[in-house]
């Protein structure tokens, strides 16, 4: 029994590090080990596919400062087999090999690094080296082999497969009186957080290194290079305490860490390498994708059938797996459902997890839709969705922990004024302007990952909570504060948390929107363990107060160690730890999805997103005015940086709708709009109002602290919303994204 | 110094006064302000996060005014007041942009925060932001990947505000 | 970026003498585009004359009416200079859509003029690019070129110039003023730029513009005009600010009771210079404000106009771009660059 009142979770609370971010403190990793460091530029390949010919590095080698040259004729001593080279979050094939052989198999891959002295002569000695290739027939458009595309043999490890078909989806399809279907386009898109990636070695000695790596999982990190130089883990220490925004492209270790390691163990030197921003366009990317939706409704707007295909891309060398159609079949209540997804391959880069991977790209399809169904059926576009609630998950055949999206429907739509919307396309215009109102909703899962943690108290007071988990931005140290101060009813102040660095209590790669469940989760078990402890100790003292007290009746509170319904009862924790001899105690707490529980229920946290979007009758400039974003993700730990992590993902969802597409030149399978100027991001004056509200869910089975989760659910649906609102505001229809000017024209 | 062939090497005399210290500096004329910054200086609360223009995290104060430092060679700014991050703020007295954006939650992973900041004081400074609207617009020079452009709009209207009340009040 | 001779001009002699003396040097002012190319080694210069602390750096009022902007005058400056917001305008509104409050603080006035494309092959030196690499190829003739030209192109060249400003002097018939070896010399804005094809260098897109081996830009000389009310400048972009423009139109008309005495209209984003037609703007002339006449007029620029494919649209978004900032020019209404409804 835990009756502890809250005094921060629950709170807004400003950010704990907030102080070192604002004044250019906190350290990232390019900004780590200033002396005699050696510095490594990266060098892309020209071509999609083929061969290097020859690789002239003379000028390079001959540049002043310049230390060595590394290309595929570098000899490694690195591991041979794939599985040493696949990283926790690595998709099923042949992981990428920097500098493996003289074989292109991208556009962008690198195919040498200079090392200098200073970081002037290794780029400047970089745009020296002159490479020929032969180069081979290549694909980048995956429209020319959606006739190649496969179901992939090998699953992914996390990622669920699509769902068997239930019911009749065809005969009923056929069957229904009202009916849409329709092809969905996606262009590729970059994570492009604003840190590039980075990696600084200090170099100890052969064996032992000191990584500073911008990851999303500093053990990830550490046990790849372990794993490809053969290192031991207890001699290696990745360390990620800022990280500059990732968005899932973190999740793997990239070339840069392997270059840095390499470079470093050859020349028993420290070394930093820092991509460009080029460099980060052939990282990974969300995959293009076509998607064939179809649904059929009765004339009341139930649903009849739901058949949702899609074909992503992937490289030639491994079957990137997200999560895509499965969404289509839990989101509503439909008895006939087929839901199927495949692969087909072209000459990029693996694509990789971005933010919402596979929900928010299915999403797009599902809910405009949804939205082209509401039409043809003649039923509001929000009550269709109400009328196809799903009270459970359809897919899996299992209850929902809890699912509070008609409260999403309901504020949200009360706080935009949706009930003023007019339906018909073009109705609402107020000057040059053509006003749409749009709404989507959003899935994604409320994940529990297993996860450790340590809480250290000290006779003084001060507490120390440590996890290997990561902080991108998400606001992980101040909810891990916020958790610990309370098990402690302390002031956050008093609370330091330790995170990124691989040396901590194990923890997965911070993605999924899980960290805030399972490294809470674990924080909150480590602080419990701690007054566990610290009632034995109590009790070991003579005639002690607490003698007969059980660990769940006590709780610490103004530096005592008191019974929860009198705290009066007690002994100061600073005598407890006298009497036992201790100046801390310190208890890890670890914590892990429940087997028995996932039988029968399923976990996801939903939205409703609506939209007004504003279009000049004539120029046809699409802008976005105001979204309103409800959201039920159960407990909120910390409304002030939750309510950030969804201002963010709606703000990329902009982006999605709107701006971000790899423009590739087929003919040479190359990448052209390699750079922030020409790939845009939103901008601030893309950003008007957006709201968010956070809807009361409890929910005491999808984790310990009754959390779901943030990072990616504010990203979802908000593609769709604006593409809806778009065409209510238009009657244009886009069905590729993004939706730029020329597409209404 | 002029440049040397052979050694393909120049050394320029170069003075620089950053955050209130002069710096009397030998440089190659290759190094931009930003490295120069980030490197021999350590100066790191000034990020990269492209090198070219195209996002502002480098911003820097120049005479009060904004600028990209990765697109100054470090030798033509010889002479100039250079305000980086490390600057705005006296001992634990952080700026009161630096205070708002804390407040507002202006920022997430924090690798533009110096340069979204350096660009606000330099907005207000400039003196051409009267609107929210104006603000936007006038931000726009600093992308944020996080998307935190909400609350640092907030957070520079808040100082704006403050700002005309201290006047006001004068 | 490659290795190059660094020097502080000491005077406009003095940097005409270094470039005369090397072709291959270039002009260091404020930098915001010369070191980015530097950077992506597109360019290499030998030599960076650094003309920084030349005195070019004012703007004043001359006898005839007209203001002069010297070349050091920098973006900010200059749009925020109550003799240009005076007296153009339709400038200050033109610098202020372009880039970000950063760069316009950095970028000068002469460094605008000589602002390179973004042309997306351009910016890669592994690409072909006959502008960048004579006779390499253009890789944006069937390539990606939803940014690219639909006037004036040549067969080995569909770039566009990027400037906004420039569209703005464009169309307020600035004169540009120059030094050289041979001295000083006045060239009209119109003549500054070229097309990458024309009757007296041939197809050469190499050559941006018409200086001579040695001149260097010293200030810009905007004629007293009377935009002071009915014109705008509208940029229409793939996002709202901090972006190169799809299309943009600078347009100036003079009204006497009602009717056009006067017009001038300037296209960005669509050819390899600002785009001008005198011609078409001779029979905006004697008629009054209307859709209908405006329409005409933006047949008629666009005669000419042809698309590459990826920009076909851009045909169509300027034609609606003319006509509407057309509209807000005769109505006194310009565009506010911080506004994002059109007005």
């Amino acid at each position: 029994m835990q009756t502890n009142e809250r005094l921060y979770v629950g709170r807004p609370t400003r950010r704990v590090e907030g102080k070192l971010k604002v004044t250019g403190a906190a350290p990232y990793s390019a900004e780590q080990g200033q002396e005699g460091l050696l510095f490594g530029v990266m060098v892309p390949a020209t071509i999609a596919a083929g061969d290097i010919s020859n690789i002239d590095t003379s000028a390079a080698l001959a540049f002043p400062g310049v230390v060595d040259v590394f290309t595929h004729e570098t000899k490694q001593n690195v591991a041979w087999w794939d599985r040493k080279w696949m990283d926790q979050t690595a998709s099923p094939g042949h992981p990428f090999r920097p500098l493996h052989s003289e074989r292109i198999l991208y556009d962008g891959q690198p195919v040498a690094m200079v090392v200098a002295e200073t970081f002037e002569a290794a780029r400047d000695a970089a745009s020296l080296i002159r490479v020929s290739y032969r180069e081979s027939e290549h694909v980048t458009d995956i429209r020319t082999v959606l006739d190649e595309s496969y179901d992939p043999p090998k699953k992914r490890s996390g990622i669920p497969a699509a769902p068997k078909p239930r019911g009749e989806p065809e005969a009923a399809y056929e069957a229904a009186p009202i009916k849409i279907s329709a092809d969905y386009w996606l262009e590729t898109e970059y994570h492009n957080p604003m840190e590039m990636f980075a990696t600084t070695v200090l170099w100890e000695d052969d064996e032992h290194l000191t990584i500073y790596d911008k990851t999303q999982g500093s053990q990830n990190s550490r046990d790849y290079v372990c794993s490809v130089f053969g290192l031991k883990t207890e001699n290696v220490r990745v360390d990620n305490a800022f990280v500059g925004g990732a968005f899932g492209a973190g999740l793997r270790p990239r070339h840069q860490l392997f270059m840095a390691v390499m470079a470093s163990l050859k020349l028993k030197r420290s070394v930093r390498v820092e991509m460009t921003r080029r460099d980060m366009f052939y990282l990974s990317h969300r995959p293009s994708m076509l998607q064939t939706i179809s649904l059929a409704c009765d004339a009341t707007g139930k649903l009849q059938s739901v058949i949702h295909h899609a074909v992503a891309g992937t490289s030639r060398y491994e079957d990137y797996q997200e999560v895509v159609v499965n969404w289509s079949g839990l989101a509503y209540a439909c008895e006939n459902a087929k839901l199927t997804y495949e692969l087909t391959q072209v000459d990029t880069a693996t694509p990789g997890d971005m933010r919402a991977p596979g929900s928010a790209s299915g999403n797009v399809a599902l809910e405009s839709a949804m939205d082209e169904l509401a039409y043809a059926a003649g039923i509001d576009p929000l009550e269709l969705r109400i009328i196809n609630f799903a009270p459970y998950d359809q897919n899996d055949d299992k209850e929902f922990t809890s699912k509070a999206l008609h409260a999403c429907y309901r504020q949200g739509a009360a706080q935009f004024g949706w009930e003023k919307r007019n339906a018909e396309p073009g109705s609402m215009q107020e000057g040059n302007e053509l006003i749409g109102w749009g709404m989507a909703t959003g899935f994604w899962d409320a994940q529990l990952q297993n996860a450790a943690a340590k809480a250290r108290l000290s006779s003084d007071g001060h507490l120390i909570v440590s996890a290997a988990a990561s902080d991108i931005g998400t606001g992980t140290y101040t909810m891990m504060a916020q958790v610990a101060a309370d098990e402690f009813h302390m002031a956050i102040e008093d609370v330091t948390v330790k995170l990124g660095d691989s040396t901590l209590p194990q923890t997965a790669v911070q993605g999924g929107s899980w960290t805030a469940a399972s490294t809470g989760g674990a924080v909150q078990a480590a602080c419990l363990a701690v007054i566990a402890t610290l009632l034995k100790q109590a009790q070991a003292i003579k005639n002690s107060p607490l003698k007969d007290a059980k660990a769940d009746e006590v709780t610490v509170r103004d530096g005592r160690l008191v019974l929860i319904i009198n705290d009066q009862t007690g002994v100061a924790v600073a005598d407890i730890m006298a009497a036992a001899g201790v100046s801390f105690v310190e208890e890890e707490g670890k914590i892990g999805p429940s087997k028995l529980q996932m039988l029968k229920y399923i976990s996801y946290t939903h939205s409703a997103v609506f939209v007004e979007v504003r279009v000049d009758k004539d120029l046809r400039i699409p802008r976005v005015t105001r979204i309103v974003s409800a959201i039920a993700a159960g407990k909120i730990i910390n409304p002030k940086a939750a309510r950030s992590q969804i201002l963010g993902g709606v703000v990329m969802g902009m982006g999605m709708a709107l701006h971000e597409e790899g423009m590739f030149d087929h003919r040479s399978g190359r990448l052209m709009n390699h750079n922030l100027a020409e790939y845009h991001v939103p901008a601030h004056a893309d950003v008007e109002n957006i709201e968010v509200i956070f809807v009361e869910e409890h929910d005491d089975l999808a984790s310990p602290l009754g959390v779901k989760g943030l990072g990616e659910i504010g990203l979802v649906g908000v593609g769709a919303a604006i593409g809806n609102a778009i065409y209510h505001a238009t009657g244009t229809r886009v069905r590729e994204l993004p939706i730029t000017v020329d597409k209404l024209l | 110094m002029s440049y040397d062939p052979d050694t393909q090497s120049q050394l320029c005399p170069t003075t620089l006064h950053i955050n209130g210290v002069r710096h009397d500096l030998e440089i190659e004329p290759w190094t931009t302000l930003l490295d120069l910054l980030r490197g021999p200086l350590a100066l790191t609360g000034t990020k990269k996060g492209c090198d070219h223009g195209q996002c502002g995290a480098c911003t820097v104060l120049i005479d009060g005014m904004r600028y990209n430092s990765c697109l100054l060679l470090a030798v033509s700014q010889d002479g100039a007041e250079i305000t980086t991050i490390e600057g705005l703020s006296t001992g634990d007295q952080l700026h009161p942009m630096q205070e708002a954006f804390i407040e507002h939650d202006a920022f997430q992973c924090g690798y533009c925060t110096p340069g979204q900041i350096c660009s606000a004081v330099g907005l207000l400074n400039e003196g051409h932001a009267h609107s929210r609207e104006d603000v936007r617009e006038l931000m726009s020079g600093n992308i944020c990947r996080c998307g935190a452009y909400v609350n640092i709009a907030d957070a520079v209207e808040d100082v704006m505000g403050q700002q005309t009340h201290a006047v006001a009040a004068q | 970026m490659n290795r190059f001779s660094y020097v502080k001009a000491t005077s406009v002699d003095h940097a005409v003498d270094v470039l005369t003396a090397d072709p291959a040097a270039k002009v260091l002012a404020g930098g915001t585009n010369l070191v980015d190319l530097m950077k992506y080694d597109v360019e290499r210069p030998t030599t960076v004359v650094d003309i920084k602390r030349l005195p070019l750096g004012d703007i004043e009022a001359l006898d005839d009416g007209a203001l002069r902007i010297g070349a050091l005058v920098s973006n900010a400056d200059a749009a925020y200079d109550r003799q240009v917001e005076e007296n153009c305008p339709l400038l200050a509104s033109a610098i202020l859509a372009g880039a970000s409050p950063q760069l316009r603080n950095a970028a000068t006035t002469g460094g605008n003029l000589m602002q390179r494309t973004r042309c997306y092959y351009f910016y890669d030196p592994s690409a072909p690019c006959n502008k960048r690499d004579p006779g390499t190829g253009c890789g944006a003739i069937g390539g990606v070129n939803r940014i690219h030209a639909i006037l004036g192109a040549s067969a080995s060249c569909i770039a566009t110039h990027p400037s906004d400003m420039c569209v703005g002097l464009a169309a307020l018939d600035a004169v540009v003023e120059v030094s050289g070896p041979q001295g000083k010399r006045d060239i009209a804005f119109e003549d500054f730029h070229r097309l990458p094809k024309d009757d007296e260098r041939g197809d050469r897109p190499d050559l941006d513009n018409t200086l001579q081996l040695g001149e260097i830009v010293t200030g810009v000389r905007v004629p007293r005009q009377a935009f002071g009310q009915n014109y705008t400048y509208l940029k229409l972009r793939d996002r709202l600010s901090y972006a190169f423009a799809l299309v943009s139109v600078a347009a100036g008309l003079t009204l006497e009771n009602g009717v056009i005495t006067s017009a001038s209209v300037a296209l960005g984003g669509v050819a390899h210079k600002p785009w001008r037609d005198k011609r078409a703007e001779d029979m905006l002339k004697g008629q009054t404000p209307s859709r209908e006449i405006f329409t005409a007029f933006a047949e008629r620029i666009l005669s000419p106009a042809v698309g590459q494919g990826d920009n076909d649209f851009k045909i169509s978004l300027a034609r609606r771009a003319i006509v509407r900032a057309l509209a807000q020019a005769a109505s006194g209404t310009p565009q506010r660059q911080s506004q994002k409804s059109y007005a």
